[in-house]
């Protein structure tokens, strides 16, 4: 007899003939220029639940570039595994015709050309119509959004979050889980909450002082929809204390805490939970673990990663679904639960392509709204890119050079450091640089460019530190940022190396010469985790750099050498 | 004449001699801390489960709690601490589940270890790595 896993695995293999969001036949279709919005929503629908997942928005309401990255390596056992997957290798995996819409808005070959064909993606207003469509065809679904929405452009750095939640509010999410938000403070974040009509989840995010869990962020939460009792269990990201300042959100702890989702996991189905599932804000590798050892979970919304895979991934029989970021995918998910048992699925990873999606008014008139106290500071243009101006990618992208060149140049430093973040939205040649713009590679509310000293030998300690954070072959050691991004330094990598032994070859750009372990070299960096840190806002450093340049250009400056990929 | 370095010195030395071959509390690496604690006795593996981060919000205080059933005395190692010996536990009759819940301090990465004396005087233990990280780039 067929097991429940194999049943499983072949409607993954079954989800590959629909190829890559289900569609199959976009090449011939976009050649045809006969993509529309009825193509992009087009779903058999399925089973008697329907999940819809976003995640990882970072505030961006309007469209927008986001090249996806050309370097994401993945270390011991996951290595060239999903997501860990790139360009052409990716297109190979899932079936994609290259040029397609599909290449374009999955991976980062030819991104410019086809950007121009094929226009930005995104909008909290496409997303709107999206989700009010399967709302349409499936009333009872669930809305469910996997954090990091709360944080990331300056109107919502300016509004301290409000902007997104009245947004999220109207598209109607029922459950969120959380990393960035915490960054508002512990006072902001408590007075948000608050306004929420939907539970802020958090298995693991525990009173610090009394190691307990934090009640007032629930555990899970229900939904009885369409004769199924669903639990949605929530996880946030479990290094928010570490990978951001802990001082902001003092009274709160976090952690993987593995055994207490294994316990939430019993309770709901001592409760009587037909399905399981995890809103999830690990990383797409930790939640891979994690699904390995806990058992009974039927899906894991994964986040955090800002992976988009047009597929399922099954681990056990466990579904992880990777939605992408910045709004430029909507997933929605069909189960078919009879008896307590998930016994099949059908999957859709909904591309927001903004020139095809219409926006909607509502959602359209509330964004304008939302934005109206900004616009002005906002849409200021502040200079030209005549490059491709990105970030994404295990190592720096032409926005970071920029940005470093910015520090170097503004606080007058030989180093610069800037923060392997994975969100920020990319620009065209010969696009227009606003405010906004630069506010959406650096927004947060600890931006401060400092200005230090440090030794040779203390900054190869960061790097293998930083390195360590991304390529442990433990992916619960992992905390799901990108390499940090330097300028004035070339480095050389070998990713699989222990601690310590990745780096090499520190040199100084300026002279060309080794970094010496024993000298102070002055360095400017910005968003660090330390309270006190002084200095400029980092999108004022940048503009105030632009603005000098007026025309900018940034190239990849090939200044690290990366082995044992 | 003594003078105060001299007085200084003669006390850790003192103290050293005295208290180092006792009681192991002063012992100064993991290895001569286990051998004081077991005499070199045999550990079996399982029995003790630690629960610690996998990454440390803040290493000045890490909060770590260690169970193993049939325990009559807990010791816990942070086995890359200037001073490893972190303390020792003991459960009596009256005791509740041999278990124990602290917050310790640990100055850079390193396995920390907990090694459970049972009733009938054998030794387990178990040990987990708790990363010390600088932190600060997440995405």
């Amino acid at each position: 007899m067929i097991s429940r896993r194999e049943f499983l695995q072949a409607s993954v293999a079954a989800s590959a003939i629909y190829g890559a969001s289900g569609l199959g036949n976009w090449s011939k279709l976009a050649a045809q220029q006969a993509l529309t919005q009825d193509d992009l929503l087009r779903f058999d629908t399925f089973g008697n639940l329907s999940l819809v997942h976003i995640t990882d928005v970072h505030a961006q309401l309007k469209p927008i570039w986001f090249r996806e990255p050309e370097f994401n390596f993945g270390v011991g056992e996951v290595r060239g595994q999903p997501p860990h997957v790139t360009g052409q290798d990716f297109l190979n995996l899932y079936n994609i015709a290259p040029q397609s819409r599909d290449a374009y808005a999955l991976t980062y070959p030819d991104f410019v050309a086809l950007g121009r064909e094929y226009g930005k993606m995104g909008g909290m207003d496409r997303v709107a119509t999206v989700v009010k469509a399967i709302r349409a065809d499936r009333p009872e679904a669930i809305i469910l959004d996997g954090g990091d929405t709360w944080h990331g452009s300056m109107s919502s750095y300016l509004s301290r979050g409000q902007d997104m939640v009245n947004v999220m509010h109207a598209l109607g999410v029922e459950a969120m889980t959380s990393h960035w938000e915490w960054t508002f403070g512990t006072d902001r974040v408590l007075e948000l909450v608050d306004q929420l009509n939907f539970p802020f989840l958090g298995q693991n995010i525990f009173d610090a002082e009394w190691d307990e869990h934090y009640d007032d962020f629930p555990n899970y939460t229900w939904f009885d929809r369409g004769g199924v009792k669903v639990a949605v269990i929530g996880q946030a990201f479990p290094y928010t204390p570490i990978a951001n300042p802990r001082w902001m959100f003092p009274e709160f702890s976090f952690g993987i805490r593995d055994e207490r989702m294994q316990e939430m996991v019993n309770e709901v189905r001592a409760e009587g939970a037909d399905v399981v599932i995890v809103l999830s804000h690990n990383g797409f590798d930790v939640d891979r673990k994690m699904a390995g050892r806990v058992q009974g979970i039927d899906v894991i919304l994964t986040g955090h990663t800002h992976d988009a895979l047009p597929e399922p991934l099954l681990v056990g029989e466990t579904l992880l679904i990777a939605s992408g970021s910045h709004g430029k995918f909507v997933t929605r998910l069909d189960l078919d639960v009879r008896d307590g048992q998930m016994m099949g699925f059908r999957h859709k990873l909904i591309p927001i392509f903004s020139d095809i999606i219409t926006p909607d008014a509502d959602m359209a008139a509330i964004i304008e709204t939302e934005r109206a106290p900004y616009a002005e500071q906002m849409e200021e243009v502040v200079g030209h890119t005549d490059s491709l101006l990105y970030r994404r990618g295990n190592f720096a992208g032409t926005w970071d050079n920029l940005i470093c060149d910015a520090v170097m140049s503004e606080r007058d430093t030989e180093i610069a450091m800037s923060p392997g973040v994975r969100w920020g939205a990319s620009l065209m040649p010969g696009d227009a640089i606003t405010r906004e713009d630069i506010h959406n590679v650096t927004s947060m509310t600890y931006g401060q460019v400092y200005r230090t000293e440090m030794t040779g030998e203390f900054i190869h300690t960061i790097l293998e530190d930083v390195a360590d954070n991304l390529f442990n072959t433990d992916p619960y050691y992992q905390q799901g940022g990108d390499m940090v991004r330097l300028g004035g330094l070339a480095y050389a990598i070998d990713i699989s190396k222990p601690i310590g032994e990745r780096i090499t070859g520190l040199t100084l750009l300026r002279t060309g010469e080794a970094l010496d372990p024993a000298r102070s070299y002055t360095v400017g960096g910005w968003a660090s985790v330390n309270e006190g840190t002084e200095g400029p806002m980092i999108w004022d450093v940048v503009e105030d750099h632009i603005r000098k340049l007026g025309r900018v250009s940034a190239e990849p400056n090939g200044s690290v050498t990366v082995t044992g990929i | 004449m003594l003078t105060r370095r001299d007085t200084i010195a003669i006390g850790i030395g003192a103290s050293a001699a005295v208290l180092l071959p006792v009681t192991g509390a002063y012992a100064l690496t993991t290895e001569e801390a286990i051998t004081a604690y077991t005499g070199g006795a045999d550990m079996a593996e399982g029995g003790v489960t630690i629960t610690a981060p996998e990454i440390a919000e803040n290493g000045n205080t890490v909060p770590i709690s260690v169970e193993a059933p049939g325990a009559t005395e807990i010791i816990l190692i942070a086995t890359g601490n200037p001073t490893p010996n972190v303390g020792r536990f003991t459960f009596g009759p009256g005791s509740g589940a041999p278990m124990v819940a602290t917050r310790i301090r640990l100055g850079r990465t390193q396995d920390v270890m907990a090694i459970a004396k049972m009733e009938d005087g054998s030794f387990a233990s178990t040990a987990v790595e708790v990363k010390v990280t600088i932190g600060g780039c997440g995405g």
